[in-house]
């Protein structure tokens, strides 16, 4: 399935759900000036599964949302392949935008999972940036 | 103690295995005194662990600091910082 497919599955067993925010990810064809060929994911299976329930948790401790469902993907995608799905329902968007946007900075910077670059001048490892962990810590209280 | 010690990413490939089981000292009990212990093992170690490049560390599946203690029968994962999403 489509992962945009799973946003429109999330709201259908709750009639108090008022409110669906989806976010998908996608790999860019050009990331620092060099054409991406394809994009390899790698990460830690059994760490991932914990992070990703811990920041859900997290999300729903912060605000009144009803369910959350994250998706990512891993091994190696190409330009427009999508890398992540994150669905967030609530009764009203204002919780469900925040959540869905808190649960993406918190795993950009947390769930273990590292990015391979394929491009024309050979292969690399993606930098963390600093402007992700800056994302994150506008949410802290 | 033994322990199990996972690498990832571009430290999986500079140390060129994922996964080893291995006997400890005693004295090998936190994160910092384990990346000491390990940057011993020659260049490639010691330019991963001697402190100057940035390696996160989890202790079964929880990401710790570097005072965090190490028991017998842990897993202990050593990696760059994410970049998923």
């Amino acid at each position: 399935m489509r992962l945009a497919g799973q946003a429109k599955k999330a709201s259908t067993q709750n009639e108090s759900v008022g409110a669906i925010v989806s976010f998908v990810g996608l790999v860019r064809d050009v990331n620092d000036g060099d054409t991406v060929n394809t994009l390899t994911l790698e990460h830690y299976p059994e760490m991932t599964e914990k992070a990703l329930a811990a920041i859900e948790n997290e999300a729903k401790t912060r605000w009144d949302i009803i369910d959350s469902l994250i998706i990512h993907r891993v091994g190696t995608l190409k330009p427009q392949d999508q890398i992540v799905l994150v669905v967030v329902t609530s009764a009203h968007r204002g919780e469900a935008f925040k959540a869905c946007e808190f649960i993406m900075d918190y795993l950009k910077t947390s769930a273990p999972f590292w990015k391979k670059e394929a491009t024309n001048q050979g292969e690399h490892w993606v930098e963390a940036k600093l402007t992700d962990e800056a994302a994150k810590a506008r949410w802290k209280q | 103690m033994n322990i199990k010690i996972l690498y990832f990413a571009r430290i999986k490939e500079a140390v060129n295995y994922s996964t080893e089981e291995i006997t400890l000292p005693n004295d090998v009990s936190t994160v910092t005194a384990l990346k000491n212990y390990l940057s011993l093992r020659g260049d490639v170690w010691a330019d991963l662990f001697n402190g100057k490049q940035v390696v996160r560390a989890a202790i079964n599946h929880e990401l710790v600091d570097n005072l965090a203690s190490i028991k017998s029968g842990d897993e202990v994962a050593f990696f760059p910082p994410v970049t998923g999403g």
